[in-house]
């Protein structure tokens, strides 16, 4: 079998998850395939083709693919699918639009965020915010799935894949890209930081928020944050941690006033050690912590930058 | 203009499921159930568009059993117009089977927007709206935080990954809601009363002659492994210490 991994980049750098959907691929049990639809997306493409356990990748090059249009992109998948027996891409925002857009039209289901291969037609997801993992399994001639990153490890480099262009698909004349706001930030990138400082309502306000990213600084981490904290404007909406966000899985995960609802849960439960710090010892966040501080984040914030800073120059 | 809104009957977003002992599902029979919250939101935003003018005639459907009349009950006190339920023993169709129905259910229709929720909490799968987009040949605008309708041009600005995409879809379209798309209204009871007397139509599923067979199934489900209990640190001193020399993660 042979299997087509759909990559994201920003046509200079192939994105992280996508490394951790090649991984995904490789346990499917066959060849692997990396199609990259870009605009001058040449240094992407050499990155994939340099992904170990990478066999060939096929290029796309064209103004039309410029910006990830699931119209134009379903249309290019497409095109190519019958000559594989898996089509997969990660579980970011832009596999979750692209790929049931491509199953629909082979008219097959799609096994959306998997964080487990059993067997290459056997697969595991969690389904109820995490609640409840459902083993799945799919029988259609071509399986299209995505990826949730944090359950695979990237791809290391190590391959020498042959690079090959392909033609341009037609415009299909659907959509059309107006603009695009995107969040810049010097920190790790939240989906796959060793550490994860994330605030919620208790935080307070935009003030606590800065306190929290100066914690954030000392740990080299990156920032998140509940839909509590997104809601009320002070963290922007793709550094929202749970469910409906990011999911993330980090060797650290600071939850400061986070009460924890079952939506965010979903969203951080597999770090790998879970740090809480509210006000409220009854938060349901504290009980399943690992270390629970109950304190006043005013003080405790503070003090955990200072302590951090210490900690850091007597290492240094 | 018309607009179709799918919703869905899920369990309460604020319940806790377990899986049955035997791994054959989720224990539901006694849950509280509701509106898919995702699809609240899309209701919410369909009535903005009528109330601002755009629209003029709000649909909603829903797939599955007659105890989906209470949740196109709750569309309707929204104010949708009018509510068509297909009824079918089946409660858990894949989303391939829900978009081949509500591509039949947009056949007989012609609306001119599909408004629908990014995912259901309960199957978490985020597949409907983009398969039905795709299956009816249209633009699809998933995870919207922000929708304009003018000039037969949908302008939807999307949630994604690093920050937000605005895309220009020609209708008709597939839109699918984000939790800031907007803040669904509460229900009022003359509304709820005055749902009781819209149009509800209850349809079999399978007089549409729809393929209802899907080659994916859930063949177990299982509870995720517990956490060990956590221990509670008296000071900011004590977690930095325990992080470093217990848990080493700093």
């Amino acid at each position: 079998m042979t299997v087509l991994v759909i990559a994201e980049h920003d046509h200079h750098t192939l994105a992280e998850v996508t490394r951790r959907a090649v991984t995904a691929a490789t346990a499917l049990d066959g060849d692997v395939h990396v199609l990259v639809l870009g605009q001058d997306c040449a240094p992407a493409a050499q990155q994939a083709a340099a992904l170990s356990g990478v066999a060939k990748v096929l290029v796309c090059d064209a103004p039309l693919y410029a910006h990830p249009l699931a119209e134009s992109m379903a249309r290019a998948v497409l095109a190519r699918a019958g000559e594989y027996t898996a089509l997969v891409a990660a579980a970011s925002s832009q596999g979750k639009d692209l790929m049931p857009r491509v199953a629909a039209g082979l008219d097959v289901s799609q096994v959306s965020d998997i964080t487990a291969i059993e067997a290459p037609d056997t697969f595991q997801r969690p389904i109820y915010a995490g609640n409840v993992l459902a083993r799945v399994v799919c029988e259609e001639a071509i399986k299209v799935l995505t990826v949730r990153p944090t359950a695979f490890a990237p791809a290391a480099d190590g391959g020498q894949a042959e690079v090959v262009a392909i033609p341009a698909g037609e415009d299909p004349g659907l959509s059309r890209h107006v603009d695009a706001t995107m969040t810049r930030s010097e920190r790790p990138d939240l989906g796959s930081a060793r550490v994860v400082v994330s605030g919620g309502r208790g935080v307070g306000d935009e003030g606590g928020f800065a306190l929290l990213a100066e914690v954030a600084d000392a740990l080299h981490a990156a920032l998140g944050a509940s839909r509590a904290a997104v809601d009320a404007g002070y963290m922007p909406n793709d550094c929202q941690v749970g469910q409906t966000g990011k999911v993330v899985a980090p060797e650290l995960y600071i939850a400061a006033g986070i009460s924890g609802a079952i939506q965010h849960w979903a969203g951080m439960k597999d770090s790998r050690v879970i740090v809480a710090i509210n006000r409220d010892e009854e938060a349901p966040l504290m009980q399943v912590a690992d270390y629970a501080l109950v304190a006043d984040l005013n003080q405790a914030l503070p003090a955990l930058r200072d302590g951090l800073k210490a900690l850091a120059e007597k290492g240094a | 203009m018309k607009v179709l809104v799918p919703v869905k009957r899920v369990v309460d977003y604020n319940v806790r499921v377990r899986p049955r002992p035997d791994g054959t599902g989720v224990d539901t029979a006694h849950a509280k159930m509701s509106m898919n919250p995702f699809d609240e939101i899309a209701m919410e935003e369909a009535m903005r568009l009528k109330e601002g003018g755009v629209v003029d005639e709000v649909v909603a459907v829903s797939i599955g059993s007659g105890d989906c009349q209470d949740t196109l009950r709750s569309a309707l006190a929204f104010g949708a117009d009018r509510a068509l339920l297909l009824e079918s023993d089946t409660t858990d169709f894949e989303p391939v089977v829900i978009s081949r129905i509500l591509a039949a259910v947009v056949a007989e229709e012609a609306p001119d927007l599909v408004i629908m929720g990014k995912q259901a909490i309960d199957d978490d799968c985020n597949q409907t709206a983009q398969m039905l987009a795709g299956r009816l040949g249209w633009g699809q605008g998933t995870f919207a935080c922000r929708l304009e309708v003018q000039d037969g041009e949908a302008r939807v600005t999307r949630e994604v990954d690093g920050g937000t995409r605005t895309v220009a879809l020609s209708l008709p379209a597939v839109v699918s809601t984000d939790l800031r798309l907007n803040e669904p209204r509460y229900l009022k009871l003359p509304n709820i009363m005055k749902a009781k007397k819209k149009p509800l139509d209850r349809r079999a599923v399978a007089e549409l002659g729809v393929d209802l067979t899907a080659r994916t199934r859930v063949v177990a489900v299982t509870a995720p492994p517990e956490r060990g209990p956590g221990v509670r640190v008296a000071s900011v001193e004590e977690l930095l210490d325990r992080l470093k020399n217990e848990a080493q993660v700093i």
